[in-house]
């Protein structure tokens, strides 16, 4: 049914409002579709589900309903599962656990105590989602579907408030909605943080007679997987977005590009501009306002670089994906040289709740300069891997500490990453620094789209340079010297440092290179590149300096660059590292300490990495055995 | 690398036919190049020499361009690949819980290096840059079947259960 006025479209809201609010009697679960839940079997607990349901005679979707929904975001903990009524949780959920599930938790309403989360530290069980600290120190405002709602169902986003924020932008002029954006001060979540009002202006005024508006769902940075969450959990939310954007600059086509590693986002998204056409909320005539907005899925071809603006353009284009110099905006001619509107996906997702709640309301959550949420995935050697929003302002150590749940092993903390290739590496004594763009970009690292990951003990901060700058080189476009030659001089100088041919005046050396790179690099990728070098430089200049010198690795990761060795008064005789040792260079008796020879060992770090008591440590190589 | 011998190894006898359906679902347009590419990449998963000409004449663009796009983007290939592609994510998140060693192991265990093609054309080897999977670091995908927490210690099951399967 195509809806063909505003005044139908509020009716069909209220309607599935009301019919969502009739069923939440209903015994129902909420089974995490993620890719990471996904990877974990969570499609065969759904089935399983609906096994039980019909071996108890319980009528399907009228007594008992298994949804799949999008990314609940604690993938840590994967497949996970949320029980109505109750909104009981558990996580780590198999198949063969459903069967207990549902005659317990469904038919009875008791708890199964072993498959509820448990605080690591107190060991206290939580009954909600809403009572772990994972959850509790978050914001979902753009997330506040994902994981709540089938994404292959409108009518279950809409009846939870999709497309009313473009129903509301359609009695306002579009001057005004430009300049809502404009006031709430909402800027780039792609990790540039350009104000995106200043954006749509500049494409609205701009001459031309045709307008594009474009998402950015490239998400190229390893450790990141906010786009794609968001496009698979939540697809309408984008979409919502990008027609009040269209309508706002006076845009009549607009193409959202996908990364090609994300075949579920595209299927997510494939799905939502189908649905959406149906109910005449995109196409022809959107709700009989007269306005026309066409969207079409630009899948990438796995290539980093392309989600920089003007190469992604390149490549929607037809034509392989390089950058230009940008001395005219894309707002002004971009795509075809045509006035062009590039947001990041979730920029996108954040359009229709300023347009519903006003700028005062977007710019009452985060910091003045930063206003808003922002999603993070965070990463690495850290307890509760997932996806997390937060207020803008947040500090790095409620992140890590407080929602992350700390180190993973309770090993030290060394580092933490963010930004991506094109940020830096930021160290323990800079936790306290809130989470906004400004504050970032003047600690050395970046926003960038919102990777965090972290680092431990058991990291190398010159391996992780070095694996940036590999990263970076193999990225290149090629097309201007500064970067395809500068990134590899740094490699080349990175990788003798990490296999113990370091001389005097590397450092020195890195740090020259770097400044001159990101002085005359043409785009964004090489102007940044070598901030994860440089961020190094900046913060751990005494591992550059041991490996330089002494041609020493303290963490242990770059092979050749230190001994393994065990502390005989911390050593209990469990046996983890001789089983984990490859080469049969650890010798021991069980329940007596254990001894590594050196001849036999290749520095593999096997051992520093099974010991549970971290009595093996990364020694000088000149130091005795 | 010999792209030429090797296409007219693997080729098709009769691409322009085989390829009619593509053709006429796709306007002519060079902003269809890519799509077009994909389209073909992932019928024979890799682009017979042949068809870049054919893809050119359709689009009314120069070869010369068909072929720098065919080269610039990673997900397209020159050379044939195996029926099932074997990603190892070296993304930060599994660099750190040590990917590199997943990749070794199942080098070790294929017998190729990364990018290579076993001899019976049943595996293919690459490695891609991030899956954005990170819960599960490290992360190694089959055919977009993704499994998660990967050890070297548990490669020789993966290719096990891998070659057991018919082609996806």
């Amino acid at each position: 049914m195509k809806l063909t006025s505003q005044k139908a479209f509020e009716e069909w809201q209220a309607l599935l409002s009301e019919r969502e609010k009739g069923a939440s009697g209903v015994r129902r679960v909420r089974i995490c579709a993620g890719t990471g839940c996904l990877a974990n079997g969570s499609a065969q607990v759904k089935a399983a589900f609906e096994a039980e349901a019909i071996r108890h005679g319980l009528s399907i979707p009228l007594e008992f309903a298994a949804e799949s929904t999008g990314c609940h975001g604690f993938c840590e903990r994967g497949p996970l599962v949320v029980l109505q009524p109750g909104e009981i949780f558990y996580e780590k959920v198999k198949p063969e656990d459903v069967r207990e599930i549902f005659e317990k938790t469904v038919l009875r309403g008791e708890i199964v105590p072993r498959l509820q989360y448990r605080d690591p530290n107190t060991k206290q069980p939580a009954r909600t989602s809403a009572e772990i600290p994972f959850y509790a120190r978050q914001h979902r405002l753009v997330l506040n579907r994902c994981g709540e709602v089938d994404p292959f169902e409108i009518e279950a986003a809409v009846s939870r408030g999709a497309y009313r924020g473009l129903a509301r932008a359609f009695s306002l002029e579009p001057e005004r909605i430009v300049s809502m954006i404009k006031d709430s001060g909402l800027r780039g979540r792609g990790g540039g943080g350009f104000p995106t009002g200043v954006k749509w202006e500049s494409a609205r005024k701009a001459p031309g007679r045709h307008r594009f508006v474009l998402a950015n769902g490239d998400e190229g940075d390893p450790g990141a997987f906010m786009d794609r969450s968001l496009m698979e959990g939540d697809p309408h939310s984008v979409l919502e977005g990008m027609i009040i954007g269209a309508y706002a600059v006076g845009a009549r086509k607009g193409f959202i590009y996908v990364r090609a590693e994300y075949p579920l986002a595209v299927k997510a998204l494939q799905q939502a501009i189908r649905q959406a056409k149906e109910r005449g909320l995109l196409g022809r005539d959107i709700l009989g306002t007269g306005f026309d907005f066409d969207l079409e899925i630009c899948r990438g071809g796995g290539a980093f670089v392309c989600g920089e603006s003007t190469a992604l353009m390149a490549s929607i284009e037809g034509r392989a994906g390089e950058p230009r110099v940008k001395y005219i905006r894309s707002t002004e001619r971009g795509l075809w040289n045509c006035p062009t509107v590039l947001n990041n996906v979730e920029t996108w997702a954040n359009v229709p709740h300023i347009v519903l709640n006003g700028p005062e309301w977007f710019r009452s959550m985060g910091t003045e300069k930063s206003p808003g949420t922002k999603i993070f995935s965070l990463v690495g050697k850290v307890k509760n891997s997932g996806l997390v929003e937060i207020p803008m302002g947040t500090t790095l150590r409620t992140m890590i500490e407080d929602i992350g749940g700390g180190v993973l092993k309770n090993r030290a903390f060394k580092a933490v990453q963010t930004g991506g290739p094109s940020g830096g590496c930021l160290p323990a004594d800079a936790l306290d620094l809130p989470v906004d763009f400004d504050a970032l970009t003047a600690s050395g690292s970046m926003m960038g789209s919102g990777g965090m990951i972290v680092m431990d003990e058991r990291t190398c901060m010159v391996d992780v340079a070095r694996y940036f700058v590999d990263f970076l080189a193999e990225e290149s476009c090629g097309k201007c010297t500064p970067c395809r030659e500068g990134l590899k001089a740094l490699q080349r100088l990175l990788h003798k440092l990490c296999s113990g041919r370091g001389e005097a005046g590397d450092g020195k050396r890195l740090g020259e290179i770097g400044s001159a790179l990101a002085d005359t690099a043409l785009c964004g990728l090489g102007q940044t590149a070598p901030n994860p070098v440089l961020s190094v430089l900046r913060y751990f200049p005494g591992e550059i300096a041991e490996h330089e010198a002494e041609h020493f690795c303290r963490a242990g990761v770059c092979k050749g660059m230190y001994w393994p060795r065990i502390d005989p008064a911390k050593c209990v005789g469990c046996g983890a590292c001789k089983k984990a040792c490859a080469a049969g260079a650890i010798r021991g008796e069980p329940r007596a300490a254990h001894v590594i020879e050196r001849a036999h060992c290749v520095t593999c770090g096997a051992c520093l990495e099974a010991c549970p008591f971290s009595a093996i440590t990364a020694v000088r190589r000149e130091e005795p055995e | 690398m010999n792209s030429q011998a090797v296409s007219t190894a693997e080729a098709p006898e009769n691409l322009a036919f085989d390829l009619q359906d593509l053709f006429k679902a796709t306007p002519r347009h060079p902003r269809f190049l890519l799509p077009l590419l994909q389209d073909i990449q992932f019928r024979y998963r890799y682009l017979p020499r042949a068809s870049l000409k054919l893809v050119a004449e359709h689009l009314g663009i120069p070869e010369s361009r068909v072929y720098a796009v065919a080269t610039f983007y990673k997900a397209l290939s020159l050379t044939p690949r195996g029926e099932k592609t074997v990603k190892v994510c070296l993304g930060t998140a599994c660099h750190l819980r040590g990917a590199a060693s997943v990749l070794d192991a199942l080098s070790r265990n294929l017998g190729i290096p990364p990018g290579g093609t076993t001899h019976d054309m049943r595996f293919t080897l690459e490695t891609v840059n991030c899956l954005g999977a990170c819960a599960l670091a490290p992360v190694v995908t089959v055919n977009d079947r993704v499994y998660g927490q990967m050890t070297p210690g548990r490669v020789a099951e993966l290719i096990e259960k891998e070659s057991r399967h018919e082609a996806d």
